[in-house]
């Protein structure tokens, strides 16, 4: 199949998502499940990968810092500003393509190759709609809330790591925080951490809803889903860098 | 009615479906049967509306399924009821969860009166005290009577099912054959069952359609296909030695050449 027929076919999924919903009350629970799901299943390993990236990224920027003309609270001003740029939108939502997509695209491949979606479309339900949108939108929710947390860990373990080692007091670490801060930097990491949720989830979606096979399939299939989410973030983290941050 | 005419379905360069037609029965048990390969699964998957023809109409009361809008379809999908190979439930759901589903999503009934409803399904199919299971702890057979109760939960004008007896032993399917003939009568569905099974042909083939490389080959009823002389249905039904054998002891003893004190062993020889 070619790339353009895949993309074909992955617009056409996302435009059949699009549809009166046959009970709001049953696409409510299961946006909720999937925020569950997505959100509080990922938050254990959101919370360990963003405490040591900040506490890595304080001590390694500590070492390469050697002028004595820069204060060393300037450390902290630039794990604050890698935590929120890069660290805790791609980072974390490369970790999340693994964790998330992948859980994504297997269960929606064991529910094809089990005929479970072909059980729901003859009940005459918009299967795209109820197992695929719902994915989406909790993406869309949680993810970016795990970002904000993220940065704060980030910055915190960086506090800890820097104080811990003697880098700098808490007091110095706190004015290289508050130093040339950017609100906008805030804004750039919640764009990333939009686009990149709609990446995570729905092309693992896609790669689960189209498995054809068997439970070998399902496997390749989660295994490509999160290769080409993980690539299609990278690709995005540049294009939107390029735009954004000039 | 289900109306099938002339449809043709392919897949690349292999024709799977070439210009079937056919009535299925109102309130019979319509059988599909044919070897692997004949083309049973793609045919049941077009009259579903899980595969589009690539010509030809699947009429539901004379109406074409595949030139109706989304709502419309959504309504007749409403009246179908389907009982899977694999019966499809829903593994993170409970038995009770997966048959309240569809009353879930298409009634507006009080939770008492949607399990009240639950609990008469599967009543109906004698499944009892496995409200609370999931189906990783339910047998082939029981998971086959879940997925009728939730089949019919709705109570649907058409019933299809595919390969009721695959990886069942012959005493289970016997049964699933059995409630799938009751359930028909009881409710007056339109059952379409999709098998090659013999046992379940002469148990409940009100009408039988035998397919053949796509095409439709044979159309009758239990009592006719035993005696029928289509050479490929008789090779399809005939399979073994031992059924050619009994077959042509029925024979002899329909025109009264086997006395009471007939020799079995030699007869078969």
């Amino acid at each position: 199949m070619t790339l353009f027929t895949e993309f074909g076919r992955y617009l056409l999924m996302i435009k059949g998502m699009f549809s009166k919903p046959e009970n709001w009350k049953m696409y409510w629970k299961e946006l909720m499940h999937q925020c569950n799901e997505i959100g509080i299943g990922s938050l254990g390993i959101v919370v360990i990968i963003s405490a040591f990236m900040g506490a890595v990224s304080a001590l390694q920027t500590a070492y390469q810092l050697v002028s004595p003309v820069i204060p060393m609270s300037t450390v902290a001003q630039i794990v604050r500003d890698t935590v929120i740029l890069e660290f805790a939108p791609t980072l974390v939502c490369i970790v999340l393509a693994g964790v998330v997509g992948s859980k994504i695209a297997s269960e929606l491949g064991n529910m094809r190759v089990s005929e479970q979606i072909d059980a729901l479309e003859i009940m005459g339900i918009n299967t795209k709609a109820y197992l695929v949108l719902p994915k989406i939108l909790a993406a869309l929710i949680v993810i970016p809330l795990l970002v904000v947390v993220s940065a704060a860990l980030g910055i915190y373990g960086g506090q800890l790591a820097s104080t811990t080692a003697g880098i700098l007091s808490p007091a110095q670490y706190e004015t290289g925080l508050l130093q040339y801060f950017q609100p906008y930097n805030v804004f750039f990491a919640l764009v990333k951490a939009y686009t990149f949720s709609f990446i995570i989830s729905s092309i693992p979606a896609y790669y689960g809803y189209h498995v054809e096979g068997g439970a070998l399939e399902i496997g390749r299939s989660s295994t490509k889903a999160v290769v080409v989410s993980c690539v299609s973030i990278l690709g995005a983290d540049y294009v939107l860098a390029a735009l954004l941050l000039h | 009615m289900i109306e099938v005419k002339n449809i043709r379905k392919g897949f690349g360069e292999k024709t799977v479906l070439n210009g079937v037609s056919v009535t299925m029965h109102p309130g019979k048990c319509n059988l599909i049967i044919g070897a692997s390969g004949s083309g049973k699964t793609v045919f049941m998957k077009c009259m579903v509306g899980l595969l589009v023809p690539d010509e030809g109409e699947i009429c539901y009361n004379d109406k074409d399924f595949n030139k109706l809008n989304d709502e419309e379809r959504k309504e007749i999908r409403q009246q179908i009821g389907m009982l899977f190979q694999g019966s499809a439930l829903f593994d993170s759901l409970t038995v009770e969860q997966n048959i309240m589903f569809p009353l879930n999503m298409f009634t507006r009934d009080s939770y008492a009166t949607k399990l009240k409803r639950v609990n008469e399904v599967l009543d109906r199919v004698n499944l009892k005290d496995v409200n609370k299971k999931f189906p990783a702890e339910l047998s082939g057979g029981m998971k086959k009577r879940v997925g009728i109760a939730r089949a019919i939960v709705l109570n649907p004008k058409y019933l299809f099912v595919d390969e009721p007896n695959s990886g069942l032993d012959p005493q289970t399917s016997l049964v699933i054959d059995k409630l799938v003939k009751e359930i028909t009568l009881e409710y007056n569905i339109t059952t379409v069952v999709n098998t090659h099974d013999m046992n379940s042909v002469m148990e409940i083939g009100d009408h039988i359609i035998f397919m053949f490389q796509g095409k439709k080959e044979w159309e009758g009823s239990n009592k006719e296909i035993i005696f029928n002389k289509n050479e490929r249905l008789n090779e399809f039904i005939f399979a073994s030695e031992f059924l050619k054998d009994a077959k042509d002891m029925r024979m002899l003893e329909q025109t009264g050449k086997i006395d009471e004190n007939r020799d079995m062993d030699k007869l078969i020889k």
